[in-house]
């Protein structure tokens, strides 16, 4: 289903664009405000990460909204129920989770995927469960017909990325280089090079993050890509700006 | 879908590692397998122990807190007597010359009550490597002297001011810092925990410990002991000894958690031997935490920075399942009174980690035959502890000398 509507969407647009932001960040009510404003300026994909006390994979400004959301009390259960109401008030706009392991395992897997499928969410996407370890993950996803996404990086292997293709649905959320969320990707030819590495491994849509901060970075994007992920930039702008400047950079990008 | 699971002991442990990492941990696990089956590989390294760390370490025998306690014959086994003073050298010279066969130019390290940072700047300052230590601030704070080592040994010693700001938190940020940097460095990972190979690794390198304990015990006695007491935060110094005893099924293994200011207080840092401990996910591995309903990982309490942590080594969480080691906590006060106890009975100074499985073993020899032999681990010494045993203590005398030399500082700016 997710791939789908990415292709839907991606015949009307040339680049569709990701931005991310973390439940329960400074609020849920703030969060209301900004998926308005993203929906409002161009956003066709809206990541949504539910906080983890632990979040190994991500750099410094979404570990702190992450331990702010943490210390604010914010549940799981809390962000399922706020993704129903969001899927149900902007069904044209696809909307994905993102989160750590141990939040549906502690969830409760199975029923983690499921709540999250009745709720709208499409796609999910879990940084530290390998398909190795995701067993029960995958065939929950497969059942409930929403796409486990996972990441292809410039370390992995042509055989790693394979194995990975054969278990990603709807995206490939590719890494443009090494490191953690938030250090920025230089748009190059090994850039343009490494894409075509990914994209000779899986017909899926590719999604580019890590790191994209400008509107010169999204134009000079390799053309094999269909997503633009945008996930720290955001943060920073709305930690300055609120809502507004958040707005304002996306509709610059999709202009 | 059928995948292949492995890298587990029991239901625990796995290899819950970001894909940008995996390449990194299949080399490590080809490189561990390689060394592991070439036992030229461990001569060398046990080698390197005598000349550098002065292993064998002593087992000593207690005397005095034999007679004092009037129960089993009590045999403690000196890992404070290592270089840099605790059992953390044995792991970080075993990873070092890993890294030297891998080709590695760069070390990178968490580390809670410090002894781990410090024998891993010792071992890059050796093995000429490249060398950052990420630091919880709170640890930082407690174990200033630890800090001061590794700086003045060569290594950039990073604060680390994310989550509870302790030992989780530190692990965490040295992942981070190999997400990009793996191709020059190595993480030297301090206890047996994260994900495949480390717990298993750590555990074999520290089971040196476990080899001599054996050895010398029987040399002496000529028989096993009933009992063998180590303290548990990761579970290196557990693992190392216990695993001179793992396959006589007629010693007991007793694992000493830190029990904070109670188990009942929700302040302390017992997975095992509280009800407090819960199956999940977090630091690459799969093993029992200290989280709240929501799976977020919780504050833990000890006096001891080097048991503050929230996970525990999947080995032991299996060994705990499967009940071959019985696990129990001891609380800071009991500690302090115990670390009491050996400096005055037997002249040792154990570290507050150390004093946990000291604590445990004098609740339990009184109660023992005179015919019961124990061994405790002792991990390391306490010298690092000072300003926290002297605080525990209310030292009036140490306090008026640190207000003196304070003094002296702001007069000398």
């Amino acid at each position: 289903m997710l791939e789908d509507r990415i292709r839907a969407a991606r015949k009307r647009k040339r680049l569709l664009l990701m931005p991310h932001l973390v439940l329960g960040y400074p609020s849920f009510e703030s969060n209301r405000e900004l998926i308005r404003t993203m929906v409002e300026s161009g956003a066709d994909i809206i990541e949504m990460q539910i906080p983890f006390s632990d979040p190994m994979a991500d750099g410094p400004v979404i570990l702190k909204a992450n331990d702010a959301a943490v210390r604010n009390g914010v549940t799981t259960s809390q962000c399922l129920a706020f993704a129903k109401e969001i899927c149900a008030l902007y069904p044209e706009t696809i909307f994905l989770f993102m989160t750590y392991a141990n939040v549906p395992f502690v969830y409760g897997l199975e029923n983690f995927v499921k709540v999250a499928a009745d709720a709208g969410i499409l796609g999910l996407i879990i940084p530290d469960l390998p398909p190795e370890e995701g067993a029960e993950y995958l065939s929950a996803c497969e059942r409930n017909d929403v796409a486990p996404i996972f990441l292809f990086t410039p370390t992995n292997t042509p055989e790693r990325l394979r194995v990975l293709a054969s278990y990603c649905r709807g995206l490939v959320y590719c890494v443009g280089r090494t490191g953690v969320t938030g250090i920025k990707t230089k748009i190059d030819d090994a850039l343009g090079a490494m894409i075509q590495r990914y994209k000779s491994m899986t017909t899926l849509p590719i999604g580019l993050g890590f790191g994209l901060q400008s509107k010169k970075d999204i134009d000079a994007l390799p053309k094999d890509v269909d997503i633009a992920i945008i996930g720290t930039k955001i943060l920073t702008l709305h930690n300055e700006g609120g809502a507004k400047a958040v707005g304002q950079f996306l509709r610059e990008l999709a202009a | 879908m059928e995948i292949h699971r492995q890298k587990y002991f029991g239901k625990f442990g796995g290899m819950y590692v970001p894909s940008i990492l995996e390449t990194t941990f299949d080399e490590l696990t080809q490189a561990y397998q390689e060394a592991r089956s070439d036992p030229a590989f461990w001569d060398g390294f046990a080698q390197y122990m005598r000349s550098y760390s002065g292993r064998p370490t002593p087992l000593t025998f207690a005397e005095n807190l034999t007679g004092y306690l009037g129960g089993a014959k009590i045999y403690i086994k000196r890992e404070d007597l290592n270089h840099t003073g605790a059992h953390k050298i044995n792991n970080v010279i075993g990873q070092g010359l890993l890294a030297k066969r891998m080709g590695k130019k760069r070390v990178i390290a968490e580390t809670g009550a410090g002894q781990h940072g410090v024998a891993t700047a010792t071992m890059a300052a050796k093995f000429g490597f490249e060398c950052e230590i990420y630091m919880g601030e709170v640890d930082v704070k407690r174990q200033r002297p630890n800090v001061f080592w590794m700086e003045k040994l060569g290594a950039k010693v990073n604060v680390v001011k994310d989550g509870t700001r302790t030992l989780k938190d530190a692990i965490n940020a040295t992942f981070r810092d190999w997400a990009y940097s793996m191709e020059t460095t190595h993480y030297v990972l301090g206890t047996a925990c994260g994900p495949y190979p480390f717990p298993e690794m750590v555990a074999w390198f520290q089971s040196i410990v476990g080899k001599e304990a054996k050895k010398q015990i029987l040399d002496v006695e000529d028989r096993l002991p009933n009992h063998v007491y180590a303290c548990v935060g990761g579970g290196s110094n557990s693992l190392g000894i216990f695993s001179g005893f793992m396959d006589d099924k007629d010693v007991e293994l007793v694992g000493v958690e830190a029990g904070g200011l109670g188990l009942d207080t929700g302040k302390h840092a017992a997975r095992l031997a509280s009800k407090d401990g819960k199956i999940g996910i977090a630091e690459g591995m799969k093993t029992v935490f200290l989280q709240t309903e929501e799976g977020q990982m919780m504050e833990t309490h000890s006096i001891s920075a080097g048991l503050d942590y929230v996970g525990i080594s999947p080995i032991l969480a299996d060994l705990h399942e499967r009940k071959r080691i019985r696990f129990e906590a001891a609380t800071d006060d009991e500690v302090v009174e115990a670390l009491r106890l050996a400096l005055r009975k037997e002249g040792i100074v154990p570290a507050l980690e150390s004093a946990h499985a000291f604590a445990q073993a004098f609740k339990e020899a009184p109660r023992m035959g005179k015919d019961e032999i124990i061994v405790i681990n002792q991990s390391g010494r306490g010298d690092k502890d000072i300003f926290t045993v002297a605080d525990a203590l209310k030292d009036r005398a140490w306090e008026d000398f640190i207000i003196q030399k304070a003094e002296e500082y702001r007069a000398g700016r």
